[in-house]
């Protein structure tokens, strides 16, 4: 097995062996990201080819409000800001209740990102912007409310980690359950810059 | 009672049942379709029936879950790949058996199968030849021989392992399913929509295709993650990237393209159900759809799934000749450059798919020219392989016959492929039986040819005795004709203008060599009935072809380096090897066969899960729910899929130990087998005295 390691791969002091599986797992998770990011990628080409098909029915102008929006990208932001202290907790404090406060702020600034997301969908059906209408709110539809399942599913996650200390306390696959949860939470926030730049500032430019 | 019946089995009928066809029958065409579909639906009942009985019978419901399904094992992972792979090519060889019939009887609207049964067989033979044929067989092989060869346990993640395997059999349960309760799609193994989209296709068909592509692409694309990480990370002591068997490259290639293709499919195929279940317009004709992005997104997937395909067969060919010929292999960096480009040009060639949907000559032209371009790595790769036979000691035994067929008939149907690269020829044979020759051309004596090498090559390693040569010559040299017998007279039909997925026609002129396909196809069901006997015959023989000291081929690579079949723990301690060809480099100086150097410690094994077996039942009763609105089904899969993946979150305690003493006292006594056991020259190798104990390279050129 490889000696080297990835930077920033640390679960505290004296954890030889659980560093030695966080090596494969983590490796193994960012691989998985790569694939997720190419799904992504694509579904957003898609709707940049898409977007200019609508179909008779309402444009970005008429859908998008950029306020709500910018609102939502802090919360994930911040809910990246409140996890990387989640996981400074992890590494630095023997007892879990750090972790265990941080991780929490986390989902809930992302339940909120998700419900404010979800009122923006309601919103837009409200002036006529449902996945029927044309090309354009089909592809949208098919982008950025899977980017909400990524974030509730990862919600989700943190919830059976938080489960799993309950019942394990902080052992060595809750941290490297929290090391692989926490590429995915940063990797959202990637995911949804991109969202935000192409679908609503391409949008509303 | 009909609204009681729609919320229990939604829109799934008696109609279904293929024995309509044949009380609905008008004319005597329609009947043979439905007694054909009724005896394919029959004996596919018989035989899970069967299997159940002969289940209960013998008592091995236990064994079968405890040994086999819920084992995390790379090497019985590996094997239940290769038994799904080989029941789904038989029923995808009796498909293509009908459909050549059909088309040797179809010259003035007669034959076998009527037009929307033809379809289905066009679009289930595709669809099971590649996604639950070849994929399985490839991903089993890689399986079982992967870890082996570069000295480690088993693969990163052995419980993920299990899983894609349970995706990839549930997407093969459902077009079980489909043949008792029809109609598959209609739409070809690429589902190309507006055709697929629900405004012409709303029945079941388009959405079985979906769901089982959709469960088998998760399967492929969690197998591609596990075998890049375990070549990265699980290599043993001084093997390095490149002293790694060719296989082991091809194989890193091959799951580098699973990780970075099999996406796209899934978003061409989650993009094509929103629009069937939820009437999105992603791919319609109307509302603002683009079917070209489906075209790019399934291609985007298609064209590198070629590679996935054909590059595993290439490395089980580099083994093959390399093994067969006492060789080190001629031009192996050469070899590993060719197969990195073949990976990265394959992601530059998609829109060759379709040449004629439109797009500007320039970029046409550009197509065709990155197309002609991967013509230089397999060329190169053509002759490493040749010049590693040249002055080698050549033993044409079975994988070796099928190796050679490969490197003539592939060249063939590499050039064939040259002309088809150029847009302006495209024009004209798009869409005729030209392209179907074609494609077939390149991927049985490529893929499949490959994949029974290797299956001869290593079946001794996994069961510990060789198949029998005799009914493997047979088998083989059928394959080689039926193939040259079925697909080429494909070539001249093209050229004639016949269109391929055509169930009847009125031109006399294609109906002589239709007749010759048709022989040939008869000619492949023998080669397929041989392959048959041959493992009966093997089975019931297997004492006297037992070859338990496990090297039955003096091969060169590490997997040979342990008993047949291969303990559960691989090595007795991670072996430390150095250069190419390590097993050669051990036997050579006689460091095999030995105790460890540091003494014999316990091993850690991963336990086993039922994670696997769960998801398949879940996700296949999801997806059969999903294809025939059971709701409450779909549901129900859903929701035991995604309580078995967080309660397997919760598992502690995951491994467990195998004792030194145990290791040491099988290690042992496979040592001790050695001093009784003959070593034979490379002549007796396919006899009943090879034992597995080769005699030394060194004494084999002198004498």
């Amino acid at each position: 097995m490889s000696t080297t390691r990835h930077p920033g791969l640390n679960l505290g002091p004296h954890h030889g062996e659980a560093d030695d599986t966080a090596e494969v797992e983590v490796f193994g998770f960012w691989v998985f990201m790569m694939s997720d990011a190419i799904i992504f990628g694509l579904l957003m080409a898609t709707y940049v080819v898409m977007s200019g098909n609508l179909n008779g029915g309402p444009g970005p102008r008429e859908l998008f409000e950029l306020r709500p929006v910018f609102i939502e990208t802090m919360l994930l932001l911040f809910s990246s800001l409140t996890f990387g202290f989640a996981q400074i907790g992890m590494k630095y404090h023997p007892h879990p209740a750090r972790m265990i406060i941080w991780l929490l702020v986390s989902v809930a600034l992302a339940l909120i990102f998700v419900g404010m997301e979800v009122n923006d969908f309601i919103t837009m059906a409200g002036k006529g912007g449902i996945p029927q209408a044309s090309g354009f709110l089909s592809s949208f539809y098919a982008l950025v409310p899977l980017h909400g399942i990524h974030v509730t599913a990862a919600c989700i996650w943190a919830l059976a980690i938080l489960g799993q200390i309950a019942v394990y306390g902080l052992d060595d696959e809750v941290k490297t359950g929290m090391l692989r949860l926490g590429i995915l939470w940063h990797f959202l926030d990637i995911v949804w810059i991109g969202i935000f730049s192409i679908v609503y500032i391409g949008g509303l430019a | 009672m009909s609204d009681l019946w729609s919320l229990v089995f939604g829109r799934l009928t008696l109609d279904a049942l293929p024995v309509l066809e044949i009380i609905h029958a008008t004319n005597g065409r329609e009947l043979a379709s439905g007694i054909v579909g009724t005896t394919a639906a029959g004996l596919a009942v018989l035989g899970a029936l069967y299997l159940v009985y002969a289940l209960t019978k013998y008592h091995l419901w236990g064994p079968l879950w405890r040994d086999w399904l819920t084992s995390v094992d790379h090497k019985k992972i590996g094997i239940m790949y290769v038994v799904l792979a080989l029941v789904m090519l038989a029923r995808a060889l009796a498909e293509a058996f009908v459909m050549r019939t059909q088309q040797a009887l179809g010259d003035g609207g007669g034959g076998l199968v009527s037009n929307e049964h033809f379809a289905q067989l066009f679009s289930t033979h595709g669809t099971i030849m590649i996604f639950f044929m070849a994929m399985p067989f490839l991903t089993g092989l890689i399986n079982y021989v992967m870890p082996l060869q570069i000295g480690s346990r088993d693969v990163a993640f052995p419980t993920m392992n299990s899983v894609s395997l349970g995706f990839t059999a549930a997407g093969a349960v459902l077009l079980m399913i489909s043949l008792v309760l029809q109609p598959f799609s209609t739409g070809g193994w690429t589902g190309y929509p507006p055709f697929t989209e629900a405004a012409f296709n709303p029945g079941p068909g388009p959405d079985y295709w979906i769901w089982a592509v959709t469960l088998s692409g998760i399967g492929t694309t969690l197998s591609g993650i596990n075998f890049v990480v375990t070549i990265y990370k699980f290599r043993c002591d001084g093997m390095k990237l490149m002293d790694m068997p060719l296989f082991c490259w091809t194989s890193l290639c091959t799951s580098i393209l699973m990780i970075f293709a099999l996406p796209p499919l899934t978003v061409a195929t989650g993009l094509l159900a929103l629009d069937r279940y939820l009437g999105f317009h992603m791919f319609t004709n109307d509302g603002g759809g683009n079917m070209m992005n489906f075209a790019n997104l399934f291609w985007l997937f298609g064209h590198p799934e070629v590679y996935i395909l054909i590059l595993p067969a290439f490395g089980v060919y580099s083994e093959v000749f390399s093994t067969f010929s006492s060789k080190t292999l001629y031009g192996y960096t050469a070899l590993v450059i060719a197969t990195m480009c073949i990976a990265v040009l394959s992601f530059t060639v998609w829109v060759h798919h379709f040449f004629t949907m439109g797009q500007s000559a320039n970029l046409n032209a550009i197509f065709g020219i990155a197309t002609m371009l991967i013509g230089i790595p397999t060329g190169v790769k053509i002759y490493d392989w040749m010049l590693t036979m040249y002055r080698g000691r050549v033993r044409m035994a079975v994988p070796m016959v099928y190796a050679v067929a490969f490197l003539i008939l592939f060249t063939i149907g590499g050039l064939s492929g040259i002309l088809l690269a150029n847009p302006s020829l495209d024009y004209v044979m798009h869409n005729t039986l030209f392209l179907v020759a074609h494609f077939h051309n390149m991927l049985i004596p490529g893929l499949l040819f490959g994949m029974l090498a290797g299956y001869t090559l290593w079946f001794p390693k996994a069961f510990g005795f060789i198949l029998d040569p005799k009914w493997g010559y047979r088998a083989a040299y059928l394959w080689i004709a039926g193939f040259v017998f079925a697909f080429f007279p494909l070539y001249g039909l093209g050229i004639l203008g016949m269109p391929r997925r055509m169930a009847e026609y009125f031109n006399g002129a294609w109906f002589p060599l239709t007749l010759v396909a048709l022989l040939g196809a008869v000619m492949i069901i023998a080669a397929f009935a041989c392959l048959c006997i041959q493992l009966y015959v093997s089975i019931k023989n297997r004492e006297a072809l037992a070859v338990p000291m496990g090297d039955p081929w003096d091969s060169r690579t590490l997997e040979w380096a342990v008993p047949a079949p291969a303990p559960e723990w691989n090595f007795p301690a991670t072996p430390e090897v150095e250069g190419r060809d390590a097993f050669a480099t051990l036997k050579e100086g006689g460091y095999d066969l030995r105790a460890p150097d540091d003494g014999y410690h316990d091993i850690e094994m991963p336990r086993n899960s039922a994670l696997g077996p769960v998801l398949m039942v879940g996700s296949t009763a999801m997806a059969f729910g999903l294809v025939w609105y059971m709701w409450w089904l779909a549901a129900l899969g859903a929701m035991v899929c995604f309580a078995a993946t967080v309660a397997c979150g919760f598992r502690r305690n995951t491994h467990r130990i195998v004792k030194a003493e145990d290791v040491k006292a099988e290690w042992e006594a496979f040592c001790a087998l050695a001093d009784t056991t003959p070593r034979i020259p490379r002549s007796l190798e396919q006899t009943t005295q090879n034992m597995g104990h080769a005699s030394p390279a060194s004494e084999e050129i002198t004498s």
